[in-house]
């Protein structure tokens, strides 16, 4: 098992008739994705890549079963598709659009108080269980199916470290993308919690970066419950190039403690193995797992 | 998008907040005659910036009369001014923003932000006034905070005991409900990630004027407010992150002699990090966005060839599903052969499409290093600027 789907994830794509939403699903499709609908306003009873197509998510969770939502719509759009899906109680919700307003994004997280929705992103590359299911933009041909859980905010350095894991043979249980962007749905915590009390997923990497306090959340939470599984994180962005600051005491409040060594220093307390530097995670993982059976 | 502040005042005013007098000014003759007509005995002179801090910097000068606002402008105007917030290189002075002086009976501060974690907007104030990030830094001084939904402010209990908080009473607390009020709705309204008035000058009168503001527009929402556009540009519009930008490219510039070309920000950081460690100096950060194209890419790598401390390309690339490697590869083709400059390239590009990059890569004349792993290829792009082979 993996978190967040299985075999019976039925999976359909909101903007699925755009040219994203027509590539995207149609990899998902070839990945083995079961993809059952479409919804694009307007173009409900349509046939599009051989599923239908519905002119709203609640009509094609209707019809289809659908349970999970991938949103492909483009970002003026892409808040209204994310408050249609959590209305209509989908399940789970993943977005990949970029550029989503952050008001957009503020509303959406007020529909999501006390929902039954998981929303994974904006911005985010998705979710990928190896073999099973991929609902998302990621690149699949190194990852392995296994029992490693990958937590991360970016794409490409997720790609990187998915391929260092399949390398020295632990494959992933699940690799989930939680966005980019500042506002959004599920964090590191919530994945946390979903892959320990996941008995697939072994041991759980954690790719953080500079900025936000979520890295920190995730800390004091691991501190907190104990590790049962061994965690190894990874945080970028200790070379990064100090930033023009606008705004004082605002920045102040958002930026304080936002650094690389102060996010390591709170992770390691925890008990987590750092990666000493982003070609080395595999090789940490590993080692880690060493470290345990001896 | 950071507005200068006589946008940012505009754009509050249009919410009925209250702003001093005053007008813009591009020469010393322009700021007189302005000085002139607000016929005050105290007249502030603001260099306009996309940047806060200015004071200390010498940016806002306080005159009496018309002719010394004249001498202020002459003085600020084309200077290039370094605040804590611009770039190590500064700002250049384009413009002065003319201001009667206003008598304040208290100083404020009151800011509203995005609270990412939370998912709410936050309100925040307290005492105000130049030397706050001084006083907030050093704990002398802390700031009370409230959330904020988005469809509505708070009841306006939850307001005035948060008013009480700050130290407003009696007479003054429904003038700053309402500017409590309008702040927010301009919020909303003009898609803000920040608005910041410091100080808001409670006047013996008992009005709430703001006579600084900063106001930062989230660019992702740009498409709802076309009236605003280029007004992120205006200062300098050849600034090289905005050439990026507008390429679909995130790029800041660093000091050092290794280009650095990556796709996405996580894998962008983390080359800069391996560079650090492996005894080298980055030139730049470079994350390549999903939705660049391959001319958009070259014309990212063209900044990176404009650079003439750079000397040699490390190109670090994982292809995903949005952006094949192959699409990456042509925009260096392009790039390299618009540019014409000779470099050497250290290469490490895996993921999706890479077979069909690596064919069109060897097309290319071009003095290149393939590397299998990005440790390989850091340290080798790290030799090269050292002056190794």
């Amino acid at each position: 098992m993996a978190i967040l789907v299985d075999q019976n994830t039925r999976v359909l794509c909101q903007g699925m008739t755009g040219w994203a939403g027509t590539y995207h699903t149609n990899r998902m499709m070839q990945y083995g994705t079961k993809v059952v609908a479409g919804v694009t306003p307007g173009k409900g009873g349509k046939s599009h890549l051989d599923v239908p197509v519905f002119n709203t998510v609640a009509d094609a969770m209707r019809e289809t079963g659908a349970n999970a939502s991938a949103v492909f719509v483009p970002p003026a759009h892409a808040g209204a598709a994310m408050l249609e899906a959590i209305e209509a109680q989908m399940p789970l919700v993943v977005v990949v659009t970029e550029r989503v307003p952050e008001l957009d994004m503020i509303r959406v997280r007020e529909a999501l108080v006390g929902s039954r929705t998981r929303l994974i992103g904006p911005n985010s590359q998705g979710l990928l269980a190896p073999d099973v299911c991929q609902i998302g933009v990621m690149a699949t041909d190194r990852s392995k199916r296994g029992h490693i859980g990958v937590i991360s905010r970016s794409a490409s350095l997720t790609s990187e470290i998915v391929s260092q894991l399949s390398g020295v043979g632990l494959g992933q249980s699940t690799t989930v993308g939680i966005g980019a962007d500042p506002v959004h749905g599920i964090g590191f915590v919530d994945c946390l919690k979903l892959m320990f009390a996941d008995p697939q997923t072994e041991g759980i990497v954690l790719i953080g970066e500079i900025g936000g306090t979520e890295e920190y959340e995730a800390a004091r939470y691991l501190k907190d419950k104990g590790l049962t599984k061994p965690v190894v994180a990874l945080v970028v962005g200790r070379g990064a190039p100090p930033q023009r600051r606008m705004g004082h005491a605002g920045a102040f409040a958002v930026h304080a403690d936002e650094d690389v060594e102060g996010k390591i220093a709170a992770l390691r307390e925890a008990r987590v193995e750092i990666a000493p530097s982003a070609h080395l995670v595999g090789a940490t993982m590993r080692d880690a797992f060493k470290k345990r059976a001896a | 998008m950071d507005l200068q502040e006589f946008r940012a005042k505009q754009l509050l005013s249009r919410y009925d907040i209250a702003i001093p007098p005053g007008a813009l000014a591009t020469t010393p003759d322009e700021a007189e005659a302005a000085a002139t007509r607000l016929d005050a005995k105290t007249l502030f002179v603001k260099a306009q910036l996309h940047a806060g801090d200015r004071f200390a910097a010498g940016g806002i000068h306080t005159v009496p009369s018309p002719a010394a606002a004249k001498a202020a402008a002459a003085e600020l105007l084309g200077r290039k001014l370094k605040t804590s917030q611009t770039s190590a290189d500064g700002q250049t002075v384009k413009s002065v923003l003319i201001e009667a002086g206003v008598t304040a009976k208290r100083e404020l501060y009151l800011a509203m932000r995005i609270d990412a974690r939370a998912g709410s907007i936050l309100l925040t104030a307290g005492d105000g006034g130049t030397g706050i990030e001084q006083r907030l830094a050093s704990g002398a001084q802390e700031l009370d905070t409230l959330a904020l939904g988005i469809n509505g402010e708070r009841n306006a209990g939850d307001i005035a005991a948060f008013a009480r908080r700050v130290g407003i009473a009696g007479d003054s607390t429904q003038g700053f409900h309402d500017i409590v009020r309008q702040v927010h709705r301009a919020f909303i309204e003009l898609d803000a990630s920040l608005i910041e008035i410091n100080p808001l000058v409670l006047t013996g009168k008992g009005e709430f004027i703001a006579v600084d503001a900063k106001l930062t527009l989230d660019d992702n929402a740009a498409f709802r407010h076309p009236d605003f556009a280029g007004w992120g540009e205006e200062q300098d519009p050849d600034r090289i992150e905005l050439r990026a930008a507008r390429h679909n490219i995130n790029f800041v510039p660093m000091d050092g002699d290794i280009g650095c070309i990556v796709n996405g920000a996580g894998l962008g950081l983390a080359t800069l990090d391996m560079i650090i460690a492996a005894g080298g100096a980055p030139a730049n950060f470079m994350d390549i966005r999903t939705t660049a194209k391959s001319q958009d890419i070259a014309q990212g790598i063209a900044l990176v060839l404009d650079n003439p401390k750079v000397k040699v390309l490390l190109i670090n690339v994982f292809g995903g599903g949005m952006q094949p490697c192959d699409t990456i590869v042509d925009g260096l083709g392009i790039a390299f052969r618009a540019h014409k400059r000779e470099l050497p390239v250290v290469l490490r590009i895996t993921g999706n499409n890479e077979e069909l990059a690596r064919l069109r890569l060897a097309n290319f004349k071009l003095s290149k290093t393939e590397c299998s792993d990005m440790w390989q290829a850091v340290t080798r792009a790290v030799a090269i600027a050292r002056g190794g082979k």
